[in-house]
């Protein structure tokens, strides 16, 4: 993988294959309709045996739909309306359910997206792995049963026989992804199919579950056709990056000719929004002055957290307790961006709660202004909820549907009795210039809005009551990559022109890079590593931190 | 896991409590008098003091409660103030009818609900759908009297292929007995069949299109299995549910159609005893009743875990 990039031979990369013989897989004009509407337009590429080809685009682009046609599993009306996917010389497009069944499993396996809810919940991993084996042809309970206890345990399951006989719920994501991997190679498949494996779990996880797949799909000579949105970690794990956009293959190429020779205007603008690329490819030096130039502190910090601890009790376990934060401390400058990074469970959305004053903190506090939410009266609270307002991740759960955009973003000033009806009207509108939206949306519902759309509502919401503070939890990881893009430079922008402070919860890394000054590095609960950017990611000092900057797809482009 | 029993059974002592005090006050509520329906309309005011002594309708409320409760924890029901049979024998009687006939109706509701529904889930939008949801449609709306009163004119009287009515004994003559349960049984099972069809089809609807099940299809496991072991074992978490809560109704629809087929059953004890005022026959009739409620939802909560590993160990979830 690595001498790939280093040896910059401008091999032809397109429609025919580089390894030897026919190609394991063919598809020549595919065209899929859901309905009479076509979705999928001409959609022609290879995988050759042994090879391993990335399907790079962002969510409606037609990935995900190009794996269901080839799999035969198109949902609801969908069909193949033209063209022709060949498998091993022989034709699968508009095969019947029977043959296909032979051909799912052991010829084609499939990595689904999300280990949370690829799992059938009432059955018994084992028994989950053990149909597949006998689907494939394996027969005899104890043959099958060691069989598939071999497979966990070659997919990084620890002490697979024990596990064999528990349920889903018993498993952590990353472990789930892992009998999901184990599940998709029990029929020996020539081509394995992974669907974005590992975009619902946290970085370090990515990273292993991703070597080690890597590791299984090299040893058996598997093909592997990789969907992902992150052009970095497409670069990083494949031979060839197909780009998808609208249905339609924009450009194809090796790693080095997509990110760094990009023929296409689309591409190109993926390359530059992807941010797992900007934190490696443009380096320190060039991002941070320009964030460096923000005024030193005037003053008392906005916001100040001094040692701050949440315990749990724990259900059904007498007194015992669990430390989601322990003795926490930092600060935030007026003006400036801090980023909380960690992973899931690592403590970073508990602070952000109990700075919001949603949770009470067992002990410590958190100041805002020099004052506390917890430890206020009544009405310094209001004031000081009025200081401090949150973005959450999710912008479809975060906005209430039935409510119009305009009643969404003028709820805080009603709440807070700010002016009359006229002037919140004109506040609105106001509000929805700044963060870029056409003042027409006011009277539309959110479901009518895309999601970069309804975040920008979600942080006009935040706006209207004229906070000093912005607490963004996860705010744009739920977004595509461009969209993404966009959203940071609308809060950079926001900074630049209110003076706006921002606390920034996030698990990824290259996000940071873009948006934050100071880091604070969360694990189990605790401050691992913080200080500015620039000290953090270059030389950082921590073991976890180090782990964390490796774990960002793209670093092999990083030079 | 043994606090979680405890505390169950803490609260199904509480619930009878609480019923039978309802129960108690509700029945002296009635109009009507059970010592003048015993004595007869014509009795001296003598004769009918004398009968209230007799029943020990002259103590307090409270002091009548307190007796009725000793009695009941000692396991004396009483006696029927009509007939002057044990109370406890005339349950014995009749309870193992309606358990028998609620036992069928359960069973044939379950067996044609779920295979009415899975058929409406795979075959949407053609004729067997069409089909299992007019079933639905009229197990719905019709009442089961008018249905059981069709039963007999037609599958009983017109076509002679069941009994119009009579009951026979399970436990002596197995056959002959389900066979004359057989149509009370269907007439009793519709109502409930239709509730599970029209469930077990939704649901269905929602886990064939789950990502897991698409993960089955992608392992190359044969339709059949899909549908079993992924599609129909995780509906029918909801089914349970659903048909945990439809159970009660099935107590109150086999008192009328244990009437309208004459079987000898709790039902008829329960409207007989209500006719005649007689108090110690409706308090053990509802206080069963509740008992049963409380059974069948302690059987949902087990059966739920059972089909559900993830509720499964104590609560944790």
């Amino acid at each position: 993988m690595q001498q790939d990039v280093n040896e910059s031979a401008f091999h032809d990369a397109g429609q025919i294959g580089t390894a030897s013989g026919a190609p394991l897989l063919e598809v020549q004009n595919l065209e899929v309709s859901f309905g009479e509407a076509p979705v999928l337009k001409s959609v022609s590429f290879t995988v050759n045996r042994g090879e391993r080809v990335a399907i790079v685009g962002q969510s409606g682009s037609g990935k995900s739909t190009s794996i269901g046609a080839i799999l035969g599993l198109l949902p609801g009306n969908g069909h193949i309306s033209g063209g022709t996917i060949t498998l091993d010389g022989q034709i699968i497009s508009g095969a019947g359910e029977q043959q296909m069944r032979q051909i799912r499993g052991r010829k084609i396996g499939l990595v689904p997206q999300d280990p949370m809810s690829n799992l059938n919940p009432v059955m018994k991993v084992g028994a989950q792995i053990a149909d597949a084996l006998a689907a494939a042809g394996h027969r005899g309970r104890a043959n099958i049963r060691q069989r598939a206890v071999a497979l966990m345990t070659e997919a990084g399951i620890p002490d697979a026989a024990r596990r064999y006989s528990q349920f889903p719920h018993e498993f952590s994501g990353g472990m789930r992804q892992r009998m999901l991997i184990a599940i998709s190679l029990a029929g020996e498949p020539e081509l394995l199919i992974a669907d974005e494996p590992t975009s619902a779990l946290d970085v370090t996880v990515q990273r292993q579950i991703l070597d080690h797949l890597q590791t299984l799909v090299d040893a058996r000579g598997t093909s592997l056709l990789f969907i992902t949105h992150d052009l970095g970690l497409a670069a990083d794990r494949t031979d060839r990056i197909i780009v998808m956009s609208e249905g339609k293959i924009v450009e194809v190429g090796t790693p080095q000719e997509i990110l760094f020779q990009p023929q296409e205007e689309y591409t190109r603008r993926l390359v530059a929004a992807a941010p797992s690329l900007l934190a490696t490819v443009s380096g320190v030096v060039e991002v941070m002055p320009e964030l460096s130039e923000v005024p030193d502190t005037l003053g008392n910090p906005i916001l100040e957290v001094k040692g701050l601890v949440k315990e749990f009790r724990l259900r059904n376990q007498r007194g015992a307790t669990f430390l989601a934060v322990d003795n926490v401390k930092f600060s935030v400058a007026r003006g400036t961006t801090t980023a909380i990074v960690g992973e899931s469970g690592s403590g970073k959305t508990t602070v952000a709660r109990i700075i919001l004053g949603l949770e009470n903190a067992s002990s410590g506090e958190a100041l805002i202004d020099g004052m506390s939410i917890s430890g206020s009266q009544a009405q310094d609270r209001r004031a000081l909820r009025r200081k401090v307002q949150p973005v959450f991740q999710d912008p479809y759960g975060s906005l209430d549907p039935t409510y119009s955009i305009e009643r969404l973003i003028d709820e805080p000033l009603r709440v807070f009795k700010v002016g009359d009806r006229s002037s919140r009207q004109a506040r609105v509108a106001q509000l929805l210039d700044q963060v870029a939206l056409p003042r027409g949306v006011a009277q539309r519902r959110p479901n009518e809005l895309s999601g970069g759309q309804r975040q920008r509502v979600a942080i006009a919401r935040a706006l209207a009551s004229e906070p000093e503070m912005l607490i963004c939890d996860e705010a744009v990881s739920a977004l595509d990559v461009l969209v993404q893009e966009q959203i940071l430079a609308l809060l950079k922008e926001l900074q630049d022109g209110l003076g706006l402070s921002y606390l920034f919860i996030t698990h990824d890394l290259a996000v940071v890079r873009q948006i934050a000054h100071q880091v604070v590095v969360m694990k189990s609960g605790r401050v691992i590593e913080d200080g500015s950017v620039e000290k953090v990611f270059m030389t950082p000092e921590d073991e976890y931190t180090r782990e964390l900057l490796g774990a960002i797809p793209g670093a092999a482009f990083a030079r | 896991m043994i606090r979680y029993a405890f505390t169950k059974l803490w609260q199904s002592a509480l619930t009878l409590l609480l019923a039978s005090i309802v129960v108690f006050i509700g029945v002296r509520m009635l109009p009507g008098d059970p010592a003048r329906a015993m004595a007869g309309e014509d009795a001296s005011p003598e004769q009918l003091a004398a009968m209230r002594e007799q029943l020990g309708l002259n103590a307090s409320l409270p002091h009548q409660f307190l007796t009725y409760l000793g009695n009941l924890l000692s396991g004396d029901l009483g006696n029927s103030t009509r007939t002057g049979t044990p109370v406890v024998e005339m349950i014995a009687a009749t309870l193992p009818v309606t358990l028998w006939l609620s036992a069928y109706a359960i069973a044939i509701a379950v067996i044609v609900g779920v295979l009415f529904g899975v058929i409406a889930e795979r075959f949407r939008g053609r004729w067997p759908e069409w089909f299992t949801n007019g079933f639905a449609l009229i197990g719905l709306s019709v009442p089961n009297f008018w249905l059981g009163i069709l039963a007999i004119l037609y599958l009983a009287v017109s076509l002679g292929w069941f009994p119009a009515s009579g009951y026979v004994d399970i436990l002596s003559d197995p056959l002959k007995g389900l066979y004359y349960l057989t149509l009370p049984a269907i007439i009793l099972g519709t109502s409930l069949a239709a509730v599970i069809m029209r469930q077990t089809r939704a649901s269905m609807i929602e886990t064939m299109s789950t990502d897991y099940v698409r993960t089955a299809k992608a392992k190359g496991l044969s339709g059949g299995r899909v549908l079993l072991r992924y599609g129909l074992r995780n509906s029918l978490i909801v089914v349970v549910t659903i048909v945990g809560l439809q159970l009660g109704g099935l107590i109150s629809g086999a008192v009328v159609t244990e009437r309208i087929f004459a079987l000898p059953g709790f039902g008829k004890l329960t409207l007989d005893a209500v006719f005649t005022r007689d108090y110690p026959v409706i308090e053990a009739v509802v206080l069963i009743i509740t008992l049963s409620y409380i059974v069948i939802n302690l059987a949902v909560d087990v059966l739920y875990s059972v089909i559900n590993p993830r509720i499964r160990i104590g609560g944790s979830n």
